[in-house]
């Protein structure tokens, strides 16, 4: 559960941002405690940044995360 | 290591998975263990564990270097006298939100999706933002929020909560510290643990500074490692250097993420919503400083005080369930007799097998941890 995601920001008001975590589709994550800007990766826990991230570490650990997602979908 | 789908789909090559990379890590790990010592390393995180066992990265290190994994799943460790909170408001009327994993932990009568079966209206959620909404579009029902989680969850609950959620809202707060439960597994006898694995997540909340006294005041290698194959044997290799070295000092493998300070905003909110207090763990008992309470200011959003709920005792663990040996890393699941006989993924006993970040459900959906006896 303490797994965090990152995710590319695309737009940024105030303390919410549309975020985009590799599959195309905008999701609303609350920034209030990151400083997030637009075009930088930010680590997503259960819909809040709680970090920002350099892009090449960022597509590394999206890689792993969609990895978990197929494997636990492969087992149950 | 083993290639992955998810490794050949990727165009570029991945640096914290290049199994050449491992390969030289593991030679070095091979140079630097000492020969005539048994070295165990601890670490406490679902995450840490899963990448070690899915990635057979035990079957990289030398026999006489172990890991093992500690309290490091929020979800198995919260009480079932929490979950009977949850259960008791929840046959009260009002929606129960919690996470995905929270929904089937035991209660000393009941889990939530039982309730739930029972007509009850719980509803998962994917953070505490969809639950306060959730409030905000039915004002006619009253919504708790079965707050779960270690500090890399905790801050989310702390913005909510100082946001002034609407008056329909609460939140059932079951949030835990990890430095205090990893300081408990110092005084385990016979444990022995000859340095730590320390979470990159709840890192990047708290920052390095929690961990100093394992060091200074325990004499115990501590590293901060992140959740890529790579990470962990590097967090690995850099403890068993102190271990040959005879030092012990506080490192940061995963400093890309983990700053010295950690997120300085998170850990000012936590201060303001939060008051630290102790708590029950399932399967370890009462540790104080461990958990966090809603400041008195916030009273109105606690939902224990809001609606007079308040189990003290609660049925943790079955007859034959060890999870609460399991949980501390006194024996691996599959010395447990439950282990995948009774006690499965689709029909699991325990709270280790419930939640994906369990120790059990990690190694029963890993068939490569089957292997490591």
């Amino acid at each position: 559960m303490c797994l965090a995601i990152p995710a590319l920001v695309k737009r940024v008001d105030g303390g919410k941002a549309k975020v985009d975590f590799g599959e195309g589709v905008l999701r609303d994550v609350n920034v209030s405690l990151v400083d997030a800007k637009v075009g930088e990766y930010v680590l997503v826990h259960a819909g809040y940044a709680i970090q920002t991230l350099d892009k090449a570490d960022a597509l590394e650990t999206l890689a792993l995360w969609k990895e978990i997602l197929e494997f636990e979908k492969d087992q149950s | 290591m083993k290639k992955t789908r998810a490794d050949r789909g990727m165009t570029e090559k991945l640096r914290y998975r290049d199994p050449e990379l491992a390969k030289k890590i593991a030679q070095k790990i091979r140079e630097v263990t000492p020969k005539n010592e048994h070295v165990k390393f601890c670490h406490v995180c679902g995450t840490h564990e899963w990448t070690i066992t899915h990635y057979g990265l035990r079957s990289l290190l030398p026999s006489n270097v172990e890991v093992i994994a500690g309290p490091g799943c929020p979800v198995c460790i919260v009480p079932a006298a929490e979950i009977d909170e949850a259960v008791q408001l929840a046959k009260k009327g009002i929606v129960i939100t919690c996470f995905g994993d929270v929904l089937r932990v035991p209660g000393s009568d009941m889990s939530l999706l039982e309730a739930k079966a029972e007509g009850a209206d719980v509803r998962v959620v994917y953070g505490v933002s969809d639950a306060v909404e959730m409030a905000k579009r039915g004002p006619d029902k009253k919504f708790v929020f079965s707050a779960v989680g270690f500090e890399t969850t905790a801050p989310s609950t702390a913005v909510e909560a100082l946001a002034g959620p609407p008056e329909n809202f609460s939140f059932l707060v079951s949030h835990r510290l990890i430095p205090p439960a990893m300081e408990l597994l110092l005084g385990v006898g016979d444990l022995n643990i000859s340095g730590f694995i320390a979470p990159g997540h709840v890192s990047a909340i708290i920052g390095m500074k929690p961990y100093e006294l394992f060091p200074r005041v325990y004499r115990m290698p501590t590293v901060v490692a992140g959740f890529e194959p790579i990470d962990l044997l590097m967090g690995i290799y850099m403890l068993l250097k102190q271990v040959a070295e005879g030092t012990a000092r506080l490192e940061n493998e995963y400093s890309r993420v983990v700053k010295w300070e950690g997120n300085p905003k998170a850990i000012e909110v936590m201060a303001k919503a939060f008051a630290v207090t102790g708590g029950n763990w399932r399967g370890i008992g009462r540790l104080p400083d461990s958990a966090l309470k809603l400041r008195d200011e916030l009273v109105a959003y606690d939902a224990r005080e809001k609606y007079d709920v308040h189990v003290e005792q609660g049925k943790d663990i079955l007859l034959g369930c060890e999870c609460h040996l399991v949980i501390i890393g006194k024996i691996k699941p599959n010395e447990c007799p439950m282990f995948m006989k009774a006690c499965t993924p689709a029909k699991p006993v325990g709270a280790c097998m419930v939640s994906s970040e369990g120790t059990c459900r990690v190694w029963a959906k890993t068939a490569a941890a089957q292997k490591i006896s």
